[in-house]
């Protein structure tokens, strides 16, 4: 168990330059989830603190020791591959145990460590099965198993759960959840699934285009993005991102936005660094919208209605804006497609960010707090 | 529908007759050579087509010579002996080549098929020089060497090519592991390379049993002499008589080791080796 730290990173192939430049700090025994789309450089960024990938500039910590020029065993890192890449002529006992029986030091333990790990994993009865022969979930554990075998000091997952189907996607999901606990070792886990970054996260590190747009528990990205990359990446379905003017603004306390197709509204933002009339987003969650069949400006169309079950979408085809905008509304649901609705919003749950997405900061000491509205959640 | 049934029959019988040709194309003429084996004398010279008698005197006479018999020695040693070394050297190469990134890869690669491409009686005469100085002329062990040579291109590239398809994940779970780069080829590739190793070493083998040109020129003495070298020099009582039931005995027997190669290792080359490794 070690913190990791990673300092002024940069990683290059050739003439692409793929990390720019990236700092970021692990604690000890945390479960930090790396997100993004793909190309994000996540996986590289896995990979470098892995050791199966160089640095061109930088430097990588654990424990507070320099490893940058160390191999991956050196460092003491397990790591869970994408697609396994268990051994397939060996049997799941064997793949558990190359690694320790390498390690000339442990060669006594062999058998009680790889038969510890196989109870933690629930594998003690496919001990001597081939790779082929166990299914997928089966073959995760034991890849799971193999990189715990050794008691590294931080597990790295790349995309562990991609291959694996839905239901089976989620049973694993709680299972990682509580190997961490179990384990209390500080694990890395790459993803582009936001539901898994979100579920399994103590931290999680919002990556785009090699840099990091934001660091934080899933419960600040959620209410706090930082950026309109942030804000459209997390959460399902998106966030709504609807373009706005700023009709006023009183600087330090609050701005009047014009917001397309849901007029005027005053939000508590500082705004003074902006001009009247500059163009900005406004973001805002599905569940944060009510939507009204009457109104003074009941002018928007209603698209399409997905019924879930548990709830519905309604898409709106708002004039200026290319994508829908989604609702969601408790069932049983009384809009049709083809009515004419007006929206809505409490000021408090609209995200705004300025021309260049970055967001507004909150007024002075009003910050909300995330003990407070969990309470008030409830 | 019976024109359908009518349509099936004719290209089934179609591609049976096909079949029928190419296997009596192929297989017919080891066939006769093994229906001549088992005649004598002028019985020789009657053309038939199905084996009457079974008269094992030419198999006899072939190896009741010592030199024969030793001439077999030769070539099961040397034919192992160089497809064990062309082995050796080409696995550890196909994993520098195929998994390995260094600048001018691509040229080596080339380089080994290009030395492949030169043919035989070219490199004879340096070949030659270069075994009189190393004093193996007369020697299985020149002919050792010499097929190393010219096995080790083909097994080079055959083995990187198989070398190149095994996943990148299983190297880089093996390196967190804390595998060296011969544990890494020794312990987790070879053993998924079998079919790929069998293969090329039955190539290889094959190749190195049936070489004529080097035995021929780097061996003076019958007993150091190698199966083809030695059936070639079967001679008959007079200038004018070839021995053909000897002949065909003699090639009959040297060809029967081979044919129980290609069925032992038949097994062995089987895909799906890698099954399980990976999610595919």
């Amino acid at each position: 168990m070690a913190c990791v730290e990673l300092k002024k990173i940069n990683k290059t192939f050739g003439k692409i330059e793929i990390i720019p430049s990236v700092d970021l700090r692990v604690e000890d025994g945390e479960f930090v989830v790396f997100v993004g789309p793909s190309g994000c450089g996540k996986s590289t960024l896995l990979r470098l603190i892995a050791g199966l990938e160089e640095p061109t500039a930088g430097d990588i910590e654990i424990a507070g020791e320099v490893v940058t020029d160390l191999s991956p065993k050196e460092r003491g890192v397990g790591m869970v591959f994408q697609s396994y890449a268990l051994y397939p002529h060996m049997s799941v006992y064997e793949n558990i145990a190359f690694g320790l029986k390498l390690d000339k030091a442990n060669k006594g333990k062999v058998r009680e460590w790889v038969e510890k790990t196989a109870e933690v994993l629930q594998l003690t009865s496919l001990l001597q099965r081939k790779p082929r022969e166990l299914s997928g979930g089966q073959r995760q554990r034991v890849a799971i198993g193999r990189a715990m075998a050794r008691e590294p000091q931080i597990m790295l997952f790349d995309e562990p759960l991609s291959n694996l189907d839905a239901s089976l996607r989620v049973q694993m999901r709680t299972e990682i959840a509580k190997l961490h606990d179990r384990l209390q070792s500080t694990m890395i886990y790459v993803t582009h699934d936001q539901v898994e970054a979100m579920t399994l996260a103590d931290k999680i590190v919002v990556l785009n285009g090699g840099h990091i747009e934001q660091v934080g528990t899933p419960y600040e990205l959620y209410e706090t993005p930082a950026s309109l990359f942030v804000a459209g990446f997390i959460g399902s379905p998106k966030m709504n991102l609807i373009p706005a003017r700023i009709k006023s603004t009183s600087p330090g306390r609050s701005v009047d936005v014009e917001v397309c197709g849901m007029g005027t509204v005053t939000v508590e933002r500082d705004a003074s660094h902006m001009a009247n009339g500059a163009a900005m987003t406004v973001g805002l969650r599905p569940e944060h919208i009510r939507i009204s069949l009457s109104g003074p400006d009941a002018g928007l169309e209603v698209v399409n209605v997905e019924y879930l079950g548990n709830e519905a979408y309604v898409y709106l085809e708002m004039p200026g804006m290319d994508e829908l905008v989604v609702v969601r509304e408790s069932v049983p649901c009384q809009i049709r497609t083809g009515q004419r609705v007006a929206l809505d919003a409490e000021p408090e749950r609209l995200h705004v960010f300025d021309a260049d997405g970055h967001s507004l900061p909150r007024v002075g000491t009003h910050r909300v707090d995330e003990t407070d509205l969990q309470a008030a959640s409830n | 529908m019976n024109r359908k049934l009518l349509r099936k029959i004719v290209a089934k019988a179609g591609f049976g007759l096909l079949l029928a040709a190419i296997m009596l194309f192929t297989v017919f003429p080891f066939y006769y050579a093994i229906l001549t084996s088992f005649k004598s004398g002028s019985e020789l010279f009657n053309i038939d087509y199905w084996i009457t008698t079974f008269n094992f005197e030419n198999y006899q006479a072939v190896l009741g010579q010592s030199s024969f018999v030793s001439s077999i020695w030769n070539s099961i040693l040397v034919a192992t002996c160089a497809v064990a070394i062309a082995m050796a050297f080409g696995l550890t190469a196909a994993y520098a080549l195929g998994r390995v990134h260094f600048r001018g890869r691509g040229t080596v690669l080339m380089i080994v098929l290009g030395v492949s491409m030169f043919p035989q009686v070219a490199v004879l005469s340096g070949l030659f020089e270069v075994i009189r100085a190393f004093d193996l002329y007369n020697d299985p062990l020149a002919l050792v060497f010499s097929y190393t040579i010219f096995t080790l291109p083909f097994t080079v590239w055959v083995l990187t090519t198989f070398m190149r398809q095994l996943p990148k994940e299983l190297e880089e779970a093996a390196i967190v592991d804390g595998a060296s780069p011969m544990v890494t080829l020794f312990k987790v590739f070879i053993p998924l390379m079998g079919p790929a190793m069998a293969t090329t070493g039955l190539l290889a083998f094959i190749a190195a049993w049936n070489e004529f040109l080097f035995a021929l020129t780097f061996t003076l003495t019958d007993d150091q002499r190698t199966v083809p070298v030695a059936i070639a020099l079967i001679t008959g009582g007079s200038q004018h008589e070839l021995p053909w039931g000897h002949l065909m005995a003699a090639s009959v027997i040297v060809t029967v080791p081979l044919v129980v190669l290609v069925l032992i290792f038949q097994r062995r080359i089987v895909s799906g080796l890698t099954a399980g490794a990976v999610k595919g």
